[in-house]
């Protein structure tokens, strides 16, 4: 199932190792890993130098428990130096166990209370529009336990009644207390939606790159069970 | 004030293309003249607080200078995360403006009155508060917010003094040198004024009691001070107790009772039920001073 390619895995593994000091890695994190890789390597218009340019693209995780995965594509695409990450946690360490926006370069928000993210970002595709920077993107990643938070069906709502352009990713591992019966997608009622395999890159990429200008678009990368 | 509010608000989103509006249907009708002219910039999110202090965050991140509106036990009491969180965490700011205040809304009960709302931002870190005790004191309270990104929070009530006075902590009225000092805030001045006419005490009042001027407050106060509050009552009382430490002095903190009237009728009703009409501010400030 896991078809991480040898390149991504080559360069995050002996990354994420550095950051947990273990073979093993949280299942949380890992659960990101590939999008978050696709997200960088391949979809986001921002790199370390134009990570205050008005019209980059935005990211906002927001799921932030569980950051190594994020940490680890930071750190490989240069927007920080490597060496942060074997502090991880510390006490003057920039890297928390959530990540903190005024602490780490290339960071959009910082999270770790689940179901502030996407109404950031509607708020940041909202702002990006009024001043008429209509080539930057607007991406933002959801666990699919953290859509248990109400705050979340506030924005799914509104951006969908405004067409509002902005993408979604939810992260499903199946780790929400009491399901999403009927699908997750089903709760995103005037979005456009992928469901992809959550470790198949092309799948991820051509997913994120499929977007509607005038609505708002989510994709449900499905991984492995919490746990398994 | 509410007039006023969107007034300004209006005149602003023409003058400066960084002011955006966050709504949440309340007051919706009021600013749909300025949503046809600026589509973009004001954002009407439906019934959804959460959302609207969350898209004020998201909005600040951009660049801009959202304004966000409604009642303030919506605006703040519900939303208190988002503001936490969506503004002071990221390091970004939002004008917070608010109606209703401790009981404006006196025949719709508990559900629409917020005494806490002062209390809950003093928990957070770097807030400005300004309570206008008159409508004409509102626009420049507004206009200067524009020009920071700072976190501003404006709590506007139908209370108001019958006229307007200056930004600046001051001296309404002043006693004898060693006076009592009487500091009003925001509409509580003219009760207190009510109350005290033939009192010999130093009347002071300001309209933003964040960042209290302590200095300007220290200045005034030889042995007592009276603060009267439109809202809960001893929220400022860490604040003063600071300012004084070192000078030995008697407090005495005035303002809404932190148990439910569970009663109707007009705000007048419910300033006698908690002592704020000018009987009431009589009585409790004799006794302290007697």
């Amino acid at each position: 199932m896991t078809v991480t390619t040898a390149n991504s895995a080559g360069i995050l593994g002996p990354l994420l190792t550095r950051l947990t000091g273990d073979e093993k890695h949280a299942p949380s994190a890992n659960s990101t890993l590939d999008v978050l890789w696709v997200l960088y390597d391949r979809i986001l218009r921002i790199t370390p130098a134009t990570v205050d340019e008005p019209d980059r693209d935005r990211f906002l995780l927001s799921k932030g428990h569980g950051p190594a995965a994020y940490y680890a594509v930071l750190a490989a695409k240069g927007f920080f130096p490597v060496e942060w990450l074997d502090d991880f946690g510390g006490r003057d360490s920039h890297l928390g166990q959530h990540p903190d926006r005024t602490m780490i370069p290339g960071v959009e928000v910082g999270t770790g209370s689940l179901g502030h993210g996407l109404g950031l970002a509607v708020g940041t595709a909202l702002g990006l529009r009024a001043q008429g920077l209509l080539s930057a993107k607007v991406f933002v990643l959801l666990g699919d336990a953290e859509l248990d938070e109400g705050a979340n069906h506030e924005a799914i709502a509104y951006a969908a009644a405004t067409k509002l352009p902005l993408t979604a990713i939810v992260i499903d591992n199946q780790s929400a207390t009491h399901g999403w019966p009927g699908g997750i997608a089903a709760r995103f009622i005037g979005w456009t939606v992928s469901v992809v395999d959550g470790r198949d890159q092309t799948a991820i990429e051509l997913a994120l790159a499929d977007r509607d200008r005038d609505r708002p678009h989510l994709v449900v990368a499905t991984v492995a069970p919490k746990g398994m | 004030m509410r007039d006023t509010f969107i007034a300004t608000t209006t005149a602003l989103l023409s003058d400066d293309p960084r002011t955006a509006v966050v709504l949440a249907d309340i007051s919706a009708g009021d600013f749909a003249p300025a949503m046809r002219r600026h589509p973009d910039r004001v954002i009407n999110v439906g019934i959804r607080e959460q959302l609207m202090a969350g898209v004020a965050g998201g909005l600040a991140l951009t660049g801009m200078r959202p304004y966000i509106h409604s009642y303030a036990p919506f605006l703040v009491d519900r939303a208190y995360e988002q503001i936490k969180l969506d503004l002071g965490h990221q390091n970004t700011g939002a004008v917070l403006v608010s109606i209703g205040a401790s009981y404006d809304a006196s025949n719709v009960g508990y559900t629409h009155h917020s005494p806490g709302d002062v209390a809950l931002l003093d928990t957070l870190d770097g807030w400005t508060v300004h309570v206008p005790g008159h409508p004409d004191e509102v626009p420049a309270l507004l206009r200067q917010a524009a020009k920071t990104d700072d976190r501003v929070y404006v709590r506007l009530s139908t209370q108001e003094n019958k006229r307007a006075y200056g930004p600046k902590l001051q001296v309404i009225r002043r006693g004898w040198a060693g006076a009592p000092v009487v500091l009003a805030v925001g509409p509580m001045l003219d009760p207190v004024l009510a109350a005290l006419t033939d009192l010999d005490v130093t009347v002071a009042y300001t309209q933003t009691p964040r960042p209290l001027d302590t200095a300007g407050l220290r200045s005034l106060v030889s042995r007592d001070v009276v603060l009267v509050e439109p809202y809960l009552a001893g929220t400022s009382s860490r604040l003063v107790a600071e300012a004084l430490r070192d000078v030995p002095h008697r407090e005495l903190h005035l303002g809404v009772s932190r148990s439910e009237t569970r009663h109707y009728g007009s705000p007048a009703d419910h300033a006698a039920t908690h002592g704020l009409d000018a009987a009431g501010l009589r009585r409790s400030i004799t006794d302290f001073l007697a």
